[in-house]
């Protein structure tokens, strides 16, 4: 295996949420195999500017795969190639020498581009928002341990929280559906005692906020399973379905 | 001129915080709806405290620079949240907590703050469970904990590896409640640039709308500060890449004392540095220590496969060195050791600066599945970082700069020396001395936002009723607003040769090899220098492309390295200062016959508190003398 | 909201739909699979005749039959109104999208193969169902399957018609679960072999008619 590699990639550039972007390509040589995917673009954002051209916009934060702020579709795939990997935990060992690299922002009409590679994600927040929370003030609490929940109980919610909240489900998702992002927030909550009492509401509110924010509905094609970061499982998909369905039959 | 009044409530060190907050001022709640509140940051402690103060019924505006508050870099604590709640019956209490992190920290904490923490600690964890964060659990659906350095009892609390994670999304919940009910305004990519101070105290601050360029005014009856810490000054770090000191810097400039800048927590467990296009390093939780031991070989510059290296040949160091807590001392003593082991040239890895963590004992005794179970998401990442498999190999590890116990000056109450202005969790100095305990950031985060600063500001706010809200063309605001633009064109205006990273880059270096695990009297006097040099150099040649009036990444990196590079030089004065070795500062003038660190109490037990002079000016160096009324001062020895 | 707004809500309540009026499309499936497996007797399609005469003098059935065709139309309507919004949900497309490497392409593609079916649908009902009971054909409905399949274009489209049929049957059947939120992970494995079980017995079931009649095996 080589340890540097040769590499053309193709970027989507977009000045702003309302002009028209296109590709460009560049040339990017040398780059290491141990360098990150951010790194490379960290490389290639140098050189732009050296050139004085404007470097890429891209979200990335913590680097470590746990904020969930970088994106980019790449290659065709949801943070790249590698499954359960963030694009800041994605590695250059993982391209081939020479490779053509098409990298793309999330495309759904919930996440509109800000700039280049970067997308507004706040309709996450909206969802949230709207319902993914337990309504209990800071103060005296119930002591931790007088309410026991058993082991795979905790673990399952674990799973569903688990979420970064990035939207490689949506970006990978053909119908551009948050059914994921919701369901895994709305699992932990409906699993665990504390989430009982706004169990109902909870959810309705939740996917009616995901619905008014433009994203499609679940053919179970299970993409966004494959593409997440945190591989959550589409059973939360099942059990946010689950719930809805009896929640707007028993009305609020 | 500022006063360092740490307002310690007088009685007993166990009875303050009770009397305190039974006898603090109060705001009746029709009082609150007209008072406003800004919180800078949106990690645990931010969303904690902007959550409960919306709760109580203030008026709160939240600013955050990344796309969510939910990403804040709290988010990224892997290991646990220490909590006296004695669940384990291994004697923990309120006491032992408040003990064990002020010898953590090489006495150089105020007590009274620490106590106040280690008491809250145990609401904490109700709270959190309250919100529906799904900690680990036992078979009886009781909470686990787990053990963690520089410490004898079980407290810590954790949600797989991934605590600050879910400690985070339950504030961010909690926030998000608020936000709903439209008690908060959230403003997600905004930048804080400047605290606005109307007749001396805090009203306001001027934020950069990060997506369109624009410049805002916000008026806040009292502005919070939760803005993390500086360890990216060190460019290499294992913070996020946004996080920066600019909202402290500019809270500095106005006159908020900085306390113990110096005051740095290297983490011994990070994945080495693989070449010089690296932008940040990532930690490997502590809790590996639990299982893991870490040894080099006994031969110098040993390039043999670890595991050909037989038994005999391999130095435990650390449970040489420290029987008594073996792999588990403290992040500085592990850190340290690591340091003295590389540069007695017996580093391994490619560039010889890296140890060995080594799980192949605790396979062999407990078996793989176990391991996986506690360890699997910490293996894996580390797989994908180095392509290496930790199940077959040791992990190779070094230190790297983690967090910083330095920040602003606070007193009892949370408050700068500004008034009105207030720090809360990293970006404060109060709670860790001279060094954190593991999965003591976490609670002293939740601990400021949820159950500290709801009281201590009412304390202020209570004289503010009469206030009304000032409005944003005050011309203290145009003033402050036109500061920012001025240093914004500046930067723009300079379009010279060299990037932001190559500044930044120069600078962390410089910080890391003379400012960094050790430190002298002659290498600081040398790096102060250079710092200067760098900083002088970027105002004449840095490059930024773009304009003002964008969504400009390059800008925001300027401005914020502008301030590291002021920073710098600060803890560099600040280290000078402190001839003696404490927790993270390891000054080697100040050493025991082996080696250790050698506190000197006579002199140095102070909080070093600096005010800003003006630019270019030398900071002037104010003491809090640290008094220890229920501890006895005493050699920290984990021998 | 009302609660009949609520629970056929775009994205849960009108999957729950789709999947409703699919499973019931399946039971019809097997009924007719029951029917057709009566010609494996090669009587000269006395079982098989007997059986349809039955079936069309049934009142029951006769019912059941308009449930039958609302089913289908429901389905169909109600397919094609929600992939006309998950288009809307992604108004620009990507250039390179490697859809294969995280799921399956017959659950990518559940409107193709729906709507090849529908077609089908349409000229297999006009082949035997409306020739019977509206056109008064003069041959039994058995003679008429003889008379169809001889046609190899026709046997053709019917085989292929009925391996879109396996395709839709296989995704869809196990997905229906999930939208009604019956699955979970422990079902769910379960529920998907059911499903794939289910289409290969379809496939097979419906896809062998053609065959055996066109080298007349069946007489």
């Amino acid at each position: 295996m080589t340890d540097t590699l040769n590499l053309t990639l193709k970027i989507w550039r977009q000045s702003n949420p309302t002009s028209q972007g296109k590709f460009e390509s560049y040339k990017l040589d040398g780059v290491s195999t141990h360098m990150s995917f951010l790194e490379m673009m960290d490389v290639l954002n140098e050189k732009l500017i050296k050139e004085n051209k404007e470097p890429i916009a891209f979200d990335h934060d913590c680097r470590e795969g746990i904020c969930g702020m970088c994106s980019m579709y790449i290659n065709g795939r949801a943070h790249g190639p590698l499954a359960g990997t963030t694009t800041c935990q994605l590695h250059m060992r993982h391209f081939k020498d020479g490779e053509t690299i098409t990298i793309e922002p999330w495309r759904a009409k919930g996440f509109p581009v800000v700039k280049d590679l970067v997308v507004d994600r706040t309709a996450f927040d909206k969802i949230m928002q709207a319902g993914g929370f337990v309504s209990v003030n800071t103060g005296s609490p119930a002591e931790a341990n007088s309410i026991l929940i058993p082991k795979p109980v905790a673990d399952e919610a674990m799973d569903g929280a688990a979420c970064i909240g990035c939207g490689a489900c949506v970006a990978a998702c053909k119908n551009a559906s948050a059914m994921l992002f919701v369901s895994a927030k709305v699992s932990q909550l409906a699993l665990l005692p504390q989430g009982q009492v706004e169990r109902t509401e909870r959810v309705l509110k939740m996917v009616q906020t995901m619905d008014d924010a433009g994203f499609g509905n679940c053919s179970n094609t299970g993409a966004c399973e494959a593409e997440c970061p945190k591989e959550i499982s589409v059973a939360h998909i099942a059990r946010l379905n689950r719930e809805y369905l009896v929640a707007s039959l028993k009305g609020e | 001129m500022i006063t360092l009044d740490s307002k310690i409530p007088p009685g007993p060190l166990a009875e303050k915080w009770t009397k305190y907050r039974s006898t603090v001022k109060l705001v009746n709640p029709a009082n609150k709806r007209h008072l406003e509140v800004i919180v800078v940051g949106s990690g645990l402690a931010g969303a904690s405290a902007a959550a409960s103060l919306a709760e109580l019924g203030y008026k709160v505006k939240v600013f955050c620079f990344q796309d969510s508050p939910r990403r804040a870099h709290s988010i990224a604590a892997q290991g646990g949240i220490n909590a006296a709640k004695n669940y384990q019956n291994d004697g923990d209490s309120t006491y032992r907590l408040f003990y064990d992190t002020i010898k953590g920290g090489d006495f150089r904490s105020r007590e009274a703050n620490v106590y106040r923490l280690a008491e809250v600690s145990a609401s904490i964890i109700d709270q959190c469970v309250a919100q529906g964060v799904p900690f680990a659990r036992e078979y009886g659906g009781t909470l686990d904990n787990r053990s963690f350095g520089g410490v004898q009892v079980s407290r810590t609390f954790y949600a797989r590896g991934q605590t600050g994670q879910q400690l985070l999304l339950g504030a961010y919940s909690a926030l998000s409640r608020q936000i709903g009910k439209k008690q908060v305004q959230m403003y997600n990519r905004h930048e804080m640039l400047e605290v606005v101070m109307i007749d001396g105290k805090a009203r306001g601050i001027i934020a950069r709308d990060l997506v369109t360029g624009k410049l805002e005014r916000h008026f806040g009856h009292a502005v919070v500060l939760a803005t993390g810490g500086y360890g990216n000054v060190f460019f290499l770090s294992t913070n996020a890449m946004g996080c920066n000191v600019t909202a402290n810097w500019k809270a500095y400039k106005k006159g908020a004392a900085f306390g113990n800048p110096c005051f740095t927590q290297i983490h011994p467990t990070c994945i080495p540095v693989s070449g010089d296009y690296q932008s940040k390093l990532t930690l490997m939780s502590e809790s590996l220590r639990n299982d893991g031991r870490i040894w080099v070989p006994m031969k110098e510059k040993d390039t043999r496969k670890p595991i050909d290296i037989p038994e005999n040949e391999r130095d435990y160091y650390l449970e040489r060195r420290y029987p008594a807590f073996g792999n588990l001392v403290p992040r500085d003593v592990a850190s340290r050791a690591a340091k003295q082991a590389c540069d007695e040239g017996k580093g391994v890895g490619p560039s010889g600066l890296a140890v060995y963590l080594d799980f192949r004992d605790a396979i062999a005794r407990l078996g793989q599945p176990v391991i996986a179970a506690r360890y699997g998401n910490l293996f894996e990442m580390y797989e994908k970082i180095t392509g290496e498999d930790p199940y077959k190999t040791p992990m190779r590890i070094y230190p790297a700069v983690h967090y910083t116990m330095g920040g602003l000056w606070v007193d009892y109450n949370l408050m700068t020396t500004v008034k009105g202005l207030y720090a809360t969790g990293e970006c404060n100095f109060s709670d860790h001395g001279a060094n954190r305990l593991g999965a003591s950031a976490l609670m002293q985060g939740l601990a400021d936002g949820y159950y500290v600063i709801p009281y201590t500001i009412g304390d202020y706010l209570s004289g503010e009723i009469m206030t009304k809200a000032i409005p944003t063309d005050h011309p203290a605001f145009a003033e402050a607003e036109n500061n920012v633009k001025e240093r914004i064109d500046k930067l723009l205006s300079i379009k010279g040769n060299q990037t932001v990273d190559d500044f930044h880059k120069k600078l962390g270096k410089v910080m890391w090899d003379y400012c960094g695990m050790a430190r002298n009297e002659e290498g600081l006097m040398k790096a102060k220098v250079m710092v200067q040099q760098i900083r002088e150099e970027f105002w004449k040649d840095v490059k930024i492309p773009g304009t003002a009036f964008e969504f400009n990444t390059e800008l925001e990196k300027a401005a914020r390295v502008a301030d590291f590079l002021e920073l710098g030089e600060l803890m560099i004065d600040d280290a000078l200062n402190r001839k003696e070795s404490c927790g993270g500062h390891f000054r080697e003038e100040s050493a025991t016959d082996k080696g250790e660190a050698k506190r000197d109490d006579n002199n140095f037990a102070y909080v070093a508190a600096w005010e800003f002079q003006g630019d270019n000016q030398p900071a002037k160096l104010h003491k809090e003398p640290l008094k220890f009324e229920e501890i006895h001062l005493a050699e920290r020895n984990y021998e | 909201m009302t609660t009949l707004t609520k629970i056929f809500n775009p994205t849960v309540g009108r999957k729950a739909l789709m999947a409703m009026t699919g499973l019931f499309l399946c039971m019809f499936l097997i009924e007719h699979l029951y029917g057709n497996l009566m010609m494996l007797y090669n009587d000269g399609g006395e079982a098989f005749n007997k059986y349809t005469e039955d079936m069309t003098h049934n009142l029951l059935i006769r019912i059941v039959e308009y449930a039958l065709f609302g089913g289908i139309i429901i389905h169909a309507v109600d397919g094609l109104f929600l992939t006309l919004a998950n288009r809307k949900a992604r108004p620009i497309g990507y250039a390179v999208n490697k859809g294969n490497e995280n799921s399956t392409w017959f659950s990518r593609n559940m409107g193709l193969t729906g709507s090849v079916i529908l077609f089908f649908l349409i000229i297999h009902l006009r082949t035997f169902f409306f020739a019977h009971r509206f056109l008064d054909a003069p041959e039994s409905m058995y003679q008429s399957v003889v008379i169809a399949f001889k046609d190899w274009w026709y046997s053709a489209f019917y085989i292929l018609s009925v391996l879109f049929l396996g395709m839709h049957l296989n995704h869809g059947a196990q997905s229906a679960f999930k939208s009604l939120g019956i699955s979970n992970k422990q079902y769910a494995p379960i529920f998907k072999a059911c499903g794939t079980g289910f289409a290969l017995i379809m496939t097979i079931g419906f896809g062998m008619f053609p065959i055996l009649f066109f080298f007349e095996i069946l007489k």
